[in-house]
């Protein structure tokens, strides 16, 4: 009599789950995959093949900018781990109990506000006319305004800043969770600060990195207004140019071939750094806050 | 522990550096809000309250500007109905794998997951291609106009919901595993029907958690951009609002004033979210 | 009629067999305890008779009634779970009225009846508190009066004083008893520690491996065990593992296993060349004499000093160690003096070896 009211709460349950993911997850990425194969010959008349898959091998100024995409976002998550992890290690072991809170909260306030705004203040601060260019005029550094952003440098700098909380986040959590008495131990025992680290601190936060380097690397491949908006026309981003076809040139087939090559391509990375490193998802990006 | 001074201090030095980095382009977008000039720039022409209440050209203050504060209420919405729908479909999901056994339910787990891990444009793209796949089907076969499946709101709050849901289910199913059963045993045991042990024992319990959930999908959905520049139709959030502002017509400080409003708005509604979660834990 | 009977109960997890073929009667307004060690089997009987787990066989009544297939909420018999399960998100008034609201009762008599409870456990007047606020001992008597309120036919207790530090536990075994006798209500109480179910009880179910070994008042089971189980499970206990060499009547000749030969009374069918254990308690035992059992030569090991309960060990050329109760610590031997150790064989039990012993 209860098992089948068991099973009845969990066929109800189920529902919603099966819903969600199966219409909004599943069936749309076979949708785009189906697009992608598709090839409109005429009025209302379409072909199947891997023609779009083809164009896009030959085209070299969309291979360039997946590659350069790509390029660029594992640059960026390297940056992001080697300037986040020593911020991350002092808010997590260096850093008292009280500020330590205070600290945290800091870097999640510019998390919770939009990249919108993130990206806005940064055009602001950096262009020709924004406040550091005037800045330096007026205290007579440069004789004219310089324009700071349009170029990769400046990219590179504000995708670093939108995704490196992202890195430090799950650092901090993992290393908090690390008993002092191991560094104490490693000290003791006759280790140099360089082994310590290496052999003791960087081993014990890996799971905490391969979480970090994942999710930053998705965010960077995946973004949009940070390298549109700073980068301007030569930006030449692997997601602008799936808004361009879908929106700009109406061209849904080639537009859903790079989102279908967007999505091999990140989950490809995101795979192989979970194989490599032995977590799954569940142990890193499903341990949020 | 990290023994000398010199060392710690350049270290300090570092962390300092750095929180100015995190700061330098908020303080940028917030304080020309406050700048008596039409340039979000220096120099620096006086404080000024106009880029939110003025109501003459070219100085529209951020209060008098229609499709602005247009935007704001359909961010608004939105975020509000997502959030809602998220955190019910969360609560459930939540249910399912704290308390239920089925097979392969590590696999449907991961399922559960994935959606963090797609890009957003392509939740966009795709979701945009299914529904224009199933609206011209419905069209020429039934001839059947199904608007709501064409881009605009509808898909909005679809779109959000794909990946929102699994934020919340994650957020109250961390909840929910710390709640010890025996607290529900002991309230049939006194004669609670399940229903009622649901509603005055569970629920209760979760309620934290569910509160941060709902501001948690709420800010992420009020700031989402990818996803919704896919979906967006002529009711257009506060996000693609903004954006069309910078890009195409040129920007005054309003947009600044936006900011200012968007960064104490999240700020405070972000604090609420942690301190809620904080509240005394039972033991 | 009796207001609890279990008739043949056995419980299946698979391949284990957790409850086995087990039969009890509880007579109203008695204090019924069941006693065993982790793993017995106690805690699955109690979740049966409470309806969170069904019987894989037999029947369970109450007053005469079968509940087998009555949902948990519908049986009145109320349990105090181990852990208390007192919900922190009600306070104290909150959490006694539960059990009424669920009832549909009026909601004008609620808070009376809520006063008058917290009256009879001796705390009144702490409706607004918060579970927090209260103390170990406090939060017993709120968790005993949610469950009195609804006047159950029969009160279920889930080892409710693990949690409890020493004093404390020893007061509320007095408490509980004296509560049980207030109520006029049959209690079912399940615990590992045989002290708690020799003070409180009028009747004690002893449980090993998911059967009942015996039943009986605590003095039956103190001074009558009718295993070795029973024996050694039961209060302080020698054990003394030999063979028999020869049966006398209701006494036997015991070959110790460390050599020595000594007297001691048959308890069950152990018959010559079986291979047993005498069991003696402590205080049984005598430093110097020969009371006609045989007498074993040893020296003091040590002298343990707690009060009436001190004991003396001698380690016996055995090579084992025994207890001598010294509650008058009146001897006035001392370490590494070589004494003697007797007992009379009637204060002795031999049982058949226990599994593992």
């Amino acid at each position: 009599m209860s098992r089948d009211a068991g099973r009845l709460s969990l066929i109800l349950l189920f529902a919603p789950f099966a819903l969600w993911i199966g219409l909004l997850i599943i069936l749309p990425q076979i949708g785009i995959g189906y697009i992608s194969l598709r090839e409109k010959v005429g009025i209302n008349e379409y072909e199947f093949g891997f023609k779009n898959y083809a164009d896009f091998a030959q085209a070299a100024v969309y291979r360039n900018t997946l590659f350069r995409t790509a390029w660029i976002s594992i640059l960026v998550t390297m940056l992001a781990l080697v300037l986040g992890f020593p911020i991350s290690y002092y808010i997590a072991k260096i850093a008292r109990e009280r500020s330590r809170a205070a600290l945290f909260l800091m870097c999640l306030i510019p998390l919770w506000v939009s990249d919108l705004v993130r990206a806005y203040g940064w055009i602001v601060l950096l262009r020709e006319t924004g406040v550091v260019s005037t800045a330096l005029v007026s205290m007579g550094v440069i004789n004219e305004p310089i324009e700071m952003l349009y170029n990769d440098v400046t990219v590179i700098i504000g995708l670093v800043y939108t995704v490196i909380l992202f890195m430090i986040v799950p650092l901090v959590s993992t290393m908090q969770g690390m008993d002092d008495s191991l560094l104490e131990a490693g000290f003791n025992l006759g280790g140099s600060r360089l082994t310590v680290f290496r052999r003791i601190v960087v081993p014990y936060a890996m799971p905490g990195i391969v979480a970090g380097c994942i999710i930053v690397f998705m965010i960077t491949a995946g973004s949009y207004l940070t390298p549109v908006l700073l980068g301007g026309k030569n930006s030449s981003w692997f997601t602008e140019q799936i808004y361009n076809q879908f929106i700009t040139r109406y061209n849904w087939e080639a537009g859903a071939t790079f989102g279908v090559l967007l999505l091999l391509f990140t989950s490809l990375v995101v795979w192989l750094g979970l194989r490599l490193t032995g977590q799954s998802l569940a142990t890193t990006v499903a341990k949020d806050t | 522990m990290q023994g000398s001074n010199h060392l710690l201090w350049i270290y300090r030095v570092y962390v300092g550096l750095f929180f100015l980095y995190l700061v330098a382009p908020l303080l940028a977008a917030g304080a020309f809000a406050f700048n008596d000039s039409t340039f979000p720039s220096l120099p620096w022409r006086g404080f000024t309250l106009d880029w939110f209440i003025s109501d003459t050209e070219p100085k529209l203050g951020l209060l008098n500007d229609e499709p602005l504060l247009r935007g704001m209420w359909n961010s608004f919405y939105i975020g509000m109905i997502v959030a809602a729908l998220s955190v019910a479909a969360g609560t459930c999901n939540a249910f399912l794998f704290v308390r239920k056994d089925f097979p392969f339910k590590s696999a449907f787990y991961v399922l559960m997951v994935v959606p963090l891990v797609i890009p957003g444009v392509i939740l966009g793209i795709s979701i945009l291609v299914l529904a224009s796949m199933i609206a011209n089907f419905a069209d020429s076969q039934f001839g059947l106009f199904m608007t709501w499946l064409r881009p605009g709101v509808p898909l909005i709050v679809l779109g959000q919901f794909s990946f929102l849901t699994t934020i919340t289910s994650l957020v109250i199913a961390a909840r929910l595993q710390k709640f010890d059963i025996s607290l529900e045993e002991a309230a049939l045991n006194l004669g609670a029907s399940r229903l009622r042990v649901l509603t005055t024992v569970t629920l209760p319990f979760l309620f934290p958690a569910l509160f941060s959930a709902f501001i948690v999908a709420f800010l992420v959905s009020f700031e989402n951009f990818n996803t919704t520049l896919m979906l967006v139709g002529s009711d257009a959030p506060l996000t693609i609002t903004m954006y069309d502002r910078m890009v195409k017509v040129g920007s005054t400080p309003v947009l600044n004033a936006v900011s200012v409003v968007l960064m104490v708005g999240s700020g405070l509604l972000a604090l609420l979210s942690v301190v809620a979660q904080r509240s005394p834990k039972p033991d | 009629m009796n207001d609890l009977s279990c008739v043949g109960v056995t419980k299946k997890f698979g391949d284990f067999t957790a409850v086995r073929n087990v039969s009890l009667e509880v007579p109203p307004g008695s204090f019924f305890s069941i006693l065993g060690p982790s793993g017995c089997g106690k805690t699955t009987l109690m979740r049966m008779i409470a309806g969170f787990e069904t019987p894989s066989a037999g029947d369970i009544r109450i007053k005469g009634e079968s509940v087998i297939n009555l949902a948990p909420n519908k049986r009145n018999v109320k349990m105090v779970f181990q852990h208390l399960a007192l919900f922190p998100m009600m306070n104290v008034g909150e959490n006694i009225a539960y059990g009424l609201r669920c009832q549909g009762e009026q909601k004008s008599e609620i808070p009376e009846k809520v006063r008058k409870v917290l009256d009879r456990v001796g705390l009144p007047g702490v409706e607004d508190k918060r579970i927090e606020q209260l103390s170990g001992g406090q939060k017993q008597r709120i968790a005993i009066a949610r469950c009195m309120v609804l006047q159950p036919d029969v009160l279920l207790l889930d080892e409710p004083l693990g949690a409890l530090d020493l004093k404390l536990r020893e007061h509320m075994k007095i408490e509980l008893k004296q509560l049980q006798e207030r109520f006029e209500t049959t209690f079912l109480y399940i615990t590992h520690d045989q002290s708690e179910a020799l003070v409180m009880s009028d009747q004690v179910a002893v449980m090993n491996a998911g059967g009942f070994e015996q039943i009986g008042s605590p003095r039956a089971l103190y001074d009558d065990p009718v295993s070795g189980f029973v024996a050694g499970f039961v209060g302080d206990a020698n054990v003394l593992p030999g063979t028999i060499d020869e049966v006398r009547g209701g006494e036997a000749r015991v070959i110790l296993d460390g050599g020595g030969a000594v007297l001691a009374r048959l308890a069950d069918d152990s018959n010559t060349g079986d291979r047993v254990e005498i069991f003696v308690r402590p205080e049984a035992l005598r430093i110097g004499g020969d009371n006609g059992s045989g007498s074993l030569w040893g020296k003091v090991d040590s002298l343990l000093f707690n009060g009436a309960a001190s004991r003396i060990l001698v380690r016996l050329d055995t090579g084992q160690l025994v207890e001598v109760a010294d509650g008058d610590q009146a001897s006035e031997v001392s370490a590494h003096d070589a004494v003697t150790v007797s007992w009379q064989p009637d204060r002795s039990r031999i049982f058949v070896r226990r599994p593992g012993a």
